[in-house]
């Protein structure tokens, strides 16, 4: 009953105390200070103003100034730093949670400030106190600075002033000092003396059997990091049987983290006691009536794997994953389905191919038609991968079916997960035993009515060229690339101009005069500015690719032409073009054709032609 | 794919209420991790009404066992005539508790107990709809309701019933079984958790041995939901609760209970679903405050402390509690507050939303809030005149400015005299204001560029005799100040640490300069 029953309310709990009307001696002090500095000396001035605004009523200033705290410190000096300034910080810890965040940021890093190492610990009040706060962010930023300024306490320093800190912050009245002490532990058992090291198993394990469960959670949460720093003699005998504790507690959200922890455990401990000590828990929670200790082992499951090697993977990991893989929660079967391809790479290799064939393949073939799009896409998300492992045969034999109903799948998502991986299944099959399915699958969702599903097609086409080849490209796919380039969303066609100039790199520049500048070219003539503007923008994109003598005979023209459109954004953009091609022209090219032009746009009527063609003038250097 | 419209193409987002239309009516399965695969179908037993009063205890039991049995409600299909049988029976049991008197021996406590745990103890499925709003978005229902329903309303039947014995009872409905019942305050469906909130409530009247232990546990729910997962669909049903178990503590109040209101209602404030349970929670807060009025000054604090800086909506409702207060404020208690709550509303006053401005606005209609601020109105009018003269002048909204006027003129009526001061030192207090705002900005002004310089030293530090002699001219400039050239040393020494960070050579030069140094 800790929590509940406190001696009762201190003043500083019921919020009663306010930085603004206090007065501590530390104040006092600093108020002192204040007046020598502005009498005196000029540079410290400023410094009395921050700590002036310290106190201010206005949180923003409070926060401005508790963020310049090193300059305060600095300009103080490493004596007046402790022996004031801490003080007076310490006192004042009733704030905003804001400021109290950027104190214990700022903590973290004081310790050159307060004179090195050696004064280290006179950190350690004002981090106490705001590791006890409500607010979890500015507790973990607390428990964080004192990690970090532990491992500049000295051994001594460590037992005088560091543990007895974790030791009255483990037995605190209220929850939030014992779940902060919780992420302590770890930092001071490697240096401290066998006896200390015994308190603080102590208190570790007290803290695991904790009435309060945000307690537990915090206990449960550093099992593993705290296992790593004990004695293996003490992690057979205490971690253990915390962990089987907390594995088995009432509530399943510190249930959960007690799977994280096995996994570190389990690395800690020799082959021969892991059956033993860790497989019983670990089993049980593969079972776990609450999907989220389900989900929790999905989802650490190759680390799991790791952790167990091979010889438990075979026994017990493999019909546990089949389990996970039809789990009745769409949450757990999704996190399973993510880590087929990792936990089939990480069979032991004798066995490999048998237990993918007979024992997992049928519960991925499953999952295919699964009734959850989550599922099926974090399937298609990993799917491919199995065919590195399985090899040609197989994945001609048994995979490539999966594959292609996935293709034809309902699910947006799912095609382009599958769309997205063919690089691994080009490696094994070649792409072309797909060719007849994936075709359709390509087309349709380059008509998604979501564009940014579209798009994300779009972002796959240079990959897909390259693996399918020029001919089967022209052939199929060339005209889908051309839609997009007057496709109702700006993304699109931004994203169709960008592909044009990634095909030609792959293709080069002949079959781009053949196949593509015509097209691009023709649509200068387009009656929707929007498509003449997009001419515009693929010339920017392909002049450099196609090279000087497309870009001078073929596209320059066109350009120079549009420069009398009627629409204001087609002229302005006929500057920025110029500009941007400029480069790739040559200077009898620049100076008879581009100049004139760009001179012309420098008078026109609209401020924004005008801008940009002065702009080109002065970037090519044609004024 | 020709089927899909331009229109659809270019807007790829759908409407929020059209996604909305087709989400409606969903509902889903318990998560319950089916072991028992194949179901034995169920046979109808002879209802209990027609048995002879010697095997009406048995056959009672056994229609409780039959009642164990769990049926798959997502299958529509399956079981179906299993599943009637199981809605007829439990029916007729909702019957039988309430009807008879008697019924209820001792050997049926663990019978009834453990089939209501076996139907109602599940852990609740994965939202369907992870950022599922709970004001906007409809609720995913209970897929087994029509069983569930029935087994909540036997349940509460039972506990009801006049012959009901907690000494008894308590032996199964225990720590665990409260523990469980509070975790489906979680569910997404509201008419569990309407179930639930009187079942609670009723278990907490009865036994009394687990009250302490309720309260504890709905504290860590609350904390958890506060700073952990910020998500809890039950917050608003819990605090109906609470309300009435605030009411009934004795005075003085336990240093828990106030505990309670400072850690875990307070900070509940800062909820992000504030709205749904705002309420609730106005009303245990004013509970609290009614019960001892010396708990007025720190809530007044903590609400202030948690402010909404950003959230219109919020700050509406913050002020709405903060009137709630105000209404059963003592004025020995008012007066330690005034200061700090009337300047926040004198902020809300001058707040640009005017749906903030308005409520603020409101508390001058208030009777008893217009007394008290009569009785201080030294201290109050200062405060506010700020705000509301350059209000009456700035505001884009007619109706705050109409309000305002109002405000103003009541105030005047007040203390005229003092209204005339204020009214003739604005413009004064104004420019006195703008003038320390400039002085502000200068000093953080040279703030930086005693930055720069503190850079600059450092850099200069590789000439270290430079230093030196820096050091020297300071002392020089304040030799009649002993303890500022002992600073300038320490000051020198925290360089001199600095730059040893970036290179170790030049931390030589700095120690020969200074005394303090390693």
């Amino acid at each position: 009953m800790k929590a509940a029953v406190g001696e009762g309310p201190s003043a500083a709990l019921l919020g009663g105390r306010n930085p603004v009307v206090q007065h501590s001696s530390a104040i006092r002090k600093l108020q002192l200070s204040k007046m020598a500095g502005a009498d005196g000396d000029d540079s410290l001035y400023p410094i009395a103003v921050l700590i002036d605004e310290l106190r201010n009523e206005d949180v923003q200033l409070r926060l401005n100034s508790i963020k310049k705290l090193s300059t305060i410190a600095l300009a103080l000096g490493v004596e007046r730093t402790r022996t004031e300034l801490l003080p007076f910080l310490t006192d004042t810890i009733y704030d905003e949670d804001e400021v109290l965040l950027a104190l214990a940021e700022q903590l973290g890093n004081f310790t050159m400030l307060v004179g090195g190492p050696e004064y280290v610990h006179c950190l350690l009040p004002p981090l106490e106190s705001l590791a006890t706060v409500e607010e979890t962010v500015v507790r973990d930023k607390a428990v964080e600075s004192l990690r970090k300024i532990s491992q500049e306490h000295s051994p001594v320093d460590l037992e005088v002033h560091f543990e007895p800190l974790v030791k009255r912050l483990a037995s605190g009245d209220w929850f939030t000092s014992r779940t902060s002490a919780c992420g302590l532990f770890s930092v001071c058992y490697p240096r401290v003396s066998s006896t200390v090291k015994a308190e603080i198993r102590q208190h570790f394990r007290t803290l695991c059997s904790d009435d309060t469960p945000m307690v537990r959670r915090a206990a449960a949460s550093k099992l593993g990091e705290f296992a790593k720093v004990l004695e293996l003699d003490y992690v057979k005998s205490d971690i253990i049987s915390l962990f089987t504790a907390l594995a088995s507690d009432e509530q399943d959200s510190v249930r959960l983290l007690a799977v994280e922890a096995c996994v570190s455990i389990a690395t800690l401990l020799p082959q021969e006691d892991l059956e033993t000590l860790v497989m019983p828990t670990l089993r049980q929670a593969a079972e776990d009536k609450s999907w989220r200790v389900r989900y929790m082992v999905a989802d650490k499951f190759s680390e799991l794997q790791k952790a167990v090697g091979p010889e438990i993977t075979k026994n017990d990991l493999v019909p546990a994953f089949q389990n996970l893989l039809k789990d009745c929660e769409a949450e757990v079967r999704a996190a399973a389905a993510n880590k087929v391809k990792e936990f089939c790479e990480n069979l032991p290799e004798d066995s490999r191919e048998q237990i993918i064939m007979t024992h997992i393949l049928p519960c991925v073939k499953e999952l295919v038609s699964d009734t959850n799009q989550h599922v099926k896409s974090a399937l298609a998300s990993v799917i491919m991968g199995l065919s590195t492992i399985l090899g040609k045969d197989n994945t001609v034999e048994h995979l490539l079916p999966l594959f292609l109903a996935q293709l034809k799948d309902e699910c947006p998502e799912v095609r382009l997960n599958i769309i997205s991986n063919l690089d691994c299944v080009n490696e094994v099959i070649g792409i072309r035993q797909l060719s007849q399915s994936l075709l359709p699958a390509i087309v349709e969702l380059a008509e998604d009515a979501k564009w940014r599903v579209r798009l994300a097609i779009i972002e796959y086409m240079p990959l897909l060229a390259g693996q399918l080849g020029v001919e089967f490209f022209d052939e199929k796919l060339n005209t889908l690339c051309m839609a997009w380039l007057i496709d109702h969303v700006y993304a699109i066609r931004e994203a169709a101009t960008c592909n044009l100039m990634k095909l030609v790199e792959k293709f080069g520049a002949e079959w781009a005069q053949n196949t593509i500048v015509p097209k691009v070219l023709g649509m200068a003539n387009d009656p929707n500015y929007l498509h003449r503007m997009t001419t515009l923008f693929c010339i920017n994109a392909l002049s450099e690719a196609c090279g000087q003598e497309i870009t001078t005979k073929q596209m320059l023209p066109v350009v120079l032409k549009m420069s009398n459109d009627q629409v204001a954004n087609v002229r302005f953009n006929v500057a920025k073009s110029l500009q941007k091609i400029g480069p790739v022209l040559d200077s009898n090219a620049l100076q008879t054709e581009v100049k004139p032009v760009l001179e012309k746009l420098a008078t026109d009527t609209d401020m924004d032609v005008k801008y940009f063609a002065q702009e080109a003038i002065s970037v090519l250097a044609l004024a | 794919m020709s089927a899909i419209s331009a229109s659809e193409k270019v807007d790829g987002f759908t409407r929020k209420s059209m996604r909305k239309a087709q989400k409606q009516k969903k509902s889903q399965g318990s998560s319950q991790f089916r072991t028992q695969s194949s179901l034995v179908e169920l046979s109808p037993l002879p209802q209990l009404k027609d048995a002879p009063s010697t095997e009406q205890q048995d056959l009672f039991t056994q229609k409780l066992q039959q009642c164990c049995m769990l049926f798959d409600f997502m299958d529509s299909v399956t079981d179906l005539k299993s599943k009637e049988i199981k809605r007829a029976t439990l029916n007729e049991l909702v019957d039988y508790v309430s009807t008879n008197r008697g019924v209820l021996v001792e050997s049926a406590y663990p019978e009834i107990t453990n089939m209501v745990s076996t139907n109602i103890f599940r852990t609740l499925p994965p939202s369907e709809n992870p950022d599922f709003d709970p004001e906007e978005d409809e609720p995913t229902l209970e897929a087994a309701w029509p069983h569930i329903q029935l087994v909540y309303e036997f349940f509460l039947r039972f506990l009801e019933n006049p012959d009901f014995q907690p000494s008894i009872a308590k032996r199964y409905i225990d720590q665990r079984f409260v523990l469980q019942l509070l975790e489906l305050f979680d569910s997404e469906d509201p008419r569990e958790r309407d179930f639930l909130k009187t079942i609670l409530h009723r278990i907490y009247g009865k036994f009394l041995g687990l009250r302490a232990f309720i309260r504890k546990q709905i504290n860590n729910i609350f904390l958890r939901f506060i700073y952990e997962t910020d998500h809890f669909n039950g917050v608003a049903e819990l605090l109906e609760i609470l309300g009435s178990i605030i009411n009934g503590f004795a005075l003085p109040l336990k240093a828990e209970h106030k505990q309670f209101l400072m850690k875990v209602l307070i900070p509940m404030h800062t909820a992000k679903g504030l709205a749904l349970f705002h309420a609730q929670l106005a009303y245990c807060v004013v509970q609290f405050l009614e019960k001892d009025p010396t708990l007025t000054e720190p809530v007044i604090r903590g609400l202030l402390k948690f402010w909404p800086k950003t959230c219109s909506q919020k700050e509406v409702m913050f002020l709405g509690e903060i009137e709630e207060i105000l209404d059963v404020i003592e004025p020995t208690q008012f007066k330690k507050i005034e200061e700090p709550l009337f300047k926040q509303i004198s902020k809300c006053v001058a707040n640009p939303h005017f749906q903030v401005a308005e409520r603020a606005l409101y508390f001058w209609n208030n009777e008893y809030i217009l007394s008290l601020i009569e009785e201080n109105i030294d201290k109050i009018l200062p405060i506010m005149f700020g705000s509301l003269y350059r209000i009456s002048k700035e505001h884009w909204n007619p109706t705050i400015v109409a309000l305002v006027y109002n405000v103003l003129k009541t105030l005047m009526e007040m203390n005229s005299t003092l209204f005339d001061e204020l009214t003739s030192s604005y413009k004064a207090d104004r420019q006195r204001e703008k003038k320390k705002e400039q002085e502000r900005e200068e000093l953080w002004k040279k703030l930086e560029e005693l930055k720069l310089n503190d850079t600059a030293l450092v850099q200069n530090n590789s000439h270290g005799l430079q230093n030196a002699q820096n050091n020297n001219n300071n002392n020089n400039n304040n030799n009649n100040n002993n303890s500022n050239s002992h600073d300038n040393q320490d000051k020198s020494t925290a360089v001199g640490v600095s730059t040893d960070i970036q290179d170790p050579d030049i931390t030589t030069a700095t120690t020969e300069s200074t005394t303090s140094a390693k």
